[in-house]
């Protein structure tokens, strides 16, 4: 169990890829509701972090897991733990926007049908709303039936946000989620972010460190494969406590 | 000469080699056309385009000859749509298989085994469906020959499935990886995902897959002209001998005589033939450019 409030816990997390330790003892606590960024330079194990919580990294040949992850409090990584409950329960959303070859409404509605959520007659309105959390209803509601990939980069990475809403997930991971989108777009997915992160729990992974202190609450550092130092946004890019922090925020490396 | 300038001799040269010969397998298209017209448009001078067409009967040699090929059609057609019934599924399926679930080495395994069966030649093919398959299928169906359209279409589908297998999995591997995972992080199986992502965005490499493997089918001659019984009368089943349009064209050429009305009607077989394979890939390129916007 966490203590309440807590979305995501990590207790002496280890991650190996083969024979290379890619997250050493990381401990960590996220906070429900908030976003949460993880920052540090490239190479520092910010994604696969992130991909722990949704075990991701269980595609990955030679990726061994140790210490516990609890999500919502039940620990990912029991024996007998139902991935495909956790991915429903933990929404991912990509560096590259990666809607389906298919259209809008399908991408939207592949959810639904893959974890049977709703009866079919109820489909159209839940896409509505989905499009409508991510603010894409009004562009797109003629156009349900066009290909997502003739959609602009934002919309289509509006769209993977929607995606994943009708599964109705407490957690969404995003990694480097503007990383493709121009300074514009990318404002629009963290003004997205503010709105979204009253119902949702959101970790979102960036090197980008303006992204991290304007749209996030709570921000960890992360080098060469250790949480260095966790806590307020507003705190850590004031006045951080370790060295290494305030050495990557002044920029002196990264 | 300085480097730099031979340099752009050379990509002058291949560019034109490249050039010259895209333009010279149109003109041998073109000209394999004329001729085929040349040699077969005589026969509708004194035969209708209507009786060659639909004439229910192919007697080239009697006195006077009937030049009707709807047997000949038929016996194409049925043979044609039963290996495609045949080598679709199974080949798509194989496909999906190697592509996706098959681990390394059986996939490596696999892989190598369709190429040879690529490579074998359609005689040897032929030869082996005549002496194993048609026994087989006379005993099974109590049929009074086990050359009929049925060997013909399982003996043509052992032809197309390399061709499907390897196109279709090509489009399926080359399906970017970002699809699957997205689908995995949304809690879907792997059967989900296969099915309902992986092979909705490799459709238009697995139609194309389909159409040449049929493209195959349709102009394979000598496999067909050894198990199909060779009969050129109008089939009524799949348990019949039948006839194809090349394996006429295959058997009969050499006894016809030049010039002649049967010279002729043969040739204008090869016209039926050319028409009906530019239809078919002019509809497989409309299907891929449609799809590929
Ligand atoms: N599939 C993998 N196999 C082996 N090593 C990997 C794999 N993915 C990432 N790594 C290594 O793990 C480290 C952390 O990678 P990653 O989490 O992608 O970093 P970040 O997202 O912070 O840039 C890097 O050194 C990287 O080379
Ligand atoms: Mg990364």
């Amino acid at each position: 169990m966490s203590a309440p409030g807590v979305a995501i816990e990590t207790r002496g997390l280890d991650l190996f890829y083969g024979d290379f330790q890619a997250l050493t003892r990381v401990e960590l606590q996220v906070p429900e509701r908030e976003v949460t960024a993880l920052i540090g330079p490239s190479g520092c194990g910010k994604s696969t972090l992130l991909r722990v919580f949704n075990r991701m990294n269980d595609l990955i040949e030679g990726a061994r897991v140790g210490g516990t992850v609890l999500v919502g409090g039940e620990d990912i990584y029991a024996p007998g733990a139902d991935l495909l409950r956790l991915r429903e329960r933990v929404g991912m959303v990509f560096q590259r926007p990666n809607p389906f070859p298919l259209s809008v409404y399908e991408n939207i509605a592949f959810g639904l049908s893959v974890h049977r959520l709703a009866p079919r007659r109820e489909h159209d309105m839940i896409v509505e709303q989905a499009l409508r959390d991510v603010l894409l209803w009004d562009d797109l509601k003629d156009r349900l039936q066009r290909s997502a990939l003739a959609l602009s980069l934002e919309q289509q990475q509006r769209l993977c946000i929607a995606r994943v809403l009708p599964l109705k997930p407490r957690v969404l991971l995003m990694d480097e989620p503007c990383s493709a989108l121009d300074p514009i777009a990318t404002l629009h997915i963290e003004e997205l972010m503010r709105q979204l992160k009253r119902d949702y729990t959101i970790v979102i992974v960036t090197h980008n460190m303006q992204q991290a202190a304007r749209a996030s609450d709570r921000t960890g550092f992360m080098y060469l494969g250790k949480l260095v130092e966790f806590g307020e946004t507003a705190r850590i890019f004031t006045h951080p406590r370790q060295e290494l922090t305030e050495n990557y925020i002044r920029g002196r490396f990264g | 000469m300085n480097p730099a300038r031979l340099r752009k001799l050379k990509e002058w040269l291949i560019e034109r080699a490249i050039l010259l010969s895209g333009v010279f397998s149109v003109v041998f298209v073109v000209l394999i056309f004329l001729f085929l017209l040349r040699e077969g448009l005589s026969l509708f001078r004194g035969e209708s385009v209507l009786d060659f067409l639909f004439g229910k009967s192919w007697y080239p040699i009697s006195e006077p000859p009937r030049f009707g090929i709807l047997p000949l059609i038929l016996g194409s057609l049925l043979v044609t749509l039963g290996a495609a019934a045949i080598s679709v599924p199974i080949g798509l399926a194989a496909a999906l298989f190697i592509a996706e679930i098959a681990p390394g080495r059986l996939k490596e395994g696999l892989k190598a085994g369709i190429e040879l069966l690529a490579a074998i030649p359609s005689v040897v093919i032929g030869f082996i469906g005549m002496i194993t398959l048609g026994p087989f299928i006379k005993k099974l169906f109590a049929v009074p020959t086990g050359l009929t359209a049925l060997t013909g279409s399982v003996t043509l589908a052992f032809m197309a499935m390399p061709t499907i297998v390897s196109i279709a999995e090509d489009a399926i591997t080359a399906v970017p990886r970002q699809y699957r995972e997205a689908a995995i992080a949304m809690g879907a199986t792997k059967w989900q995902t296969t099915w309902r992502i992986v092979a909705r965005a490799a459709r238009p490499g697995m139609v194309a897959a389909v159409m040449l493997g049929i493209g195959r089918v349709i102009g394979e001659t000598m496999a067909v002209m050894m198990v199909t019984g060779n009969a050129a009368v109008i089939p009524s089943g799949m348990l019949q001998p039948v006839r194809t349009l090349t394996a006429t064209i295959a058997a009969e050429m050499g006894e016809s005589v030049q010039g002649g009305s049967h010279y002729a009607a043969l040739f204008a077989i090869g016209i039926v033939l050319f028409v009906i394979t530019f239809l078919i890939n002019g509809v497989a390129d409309l299907y891929l450019h449609r799809s590929r916007k």
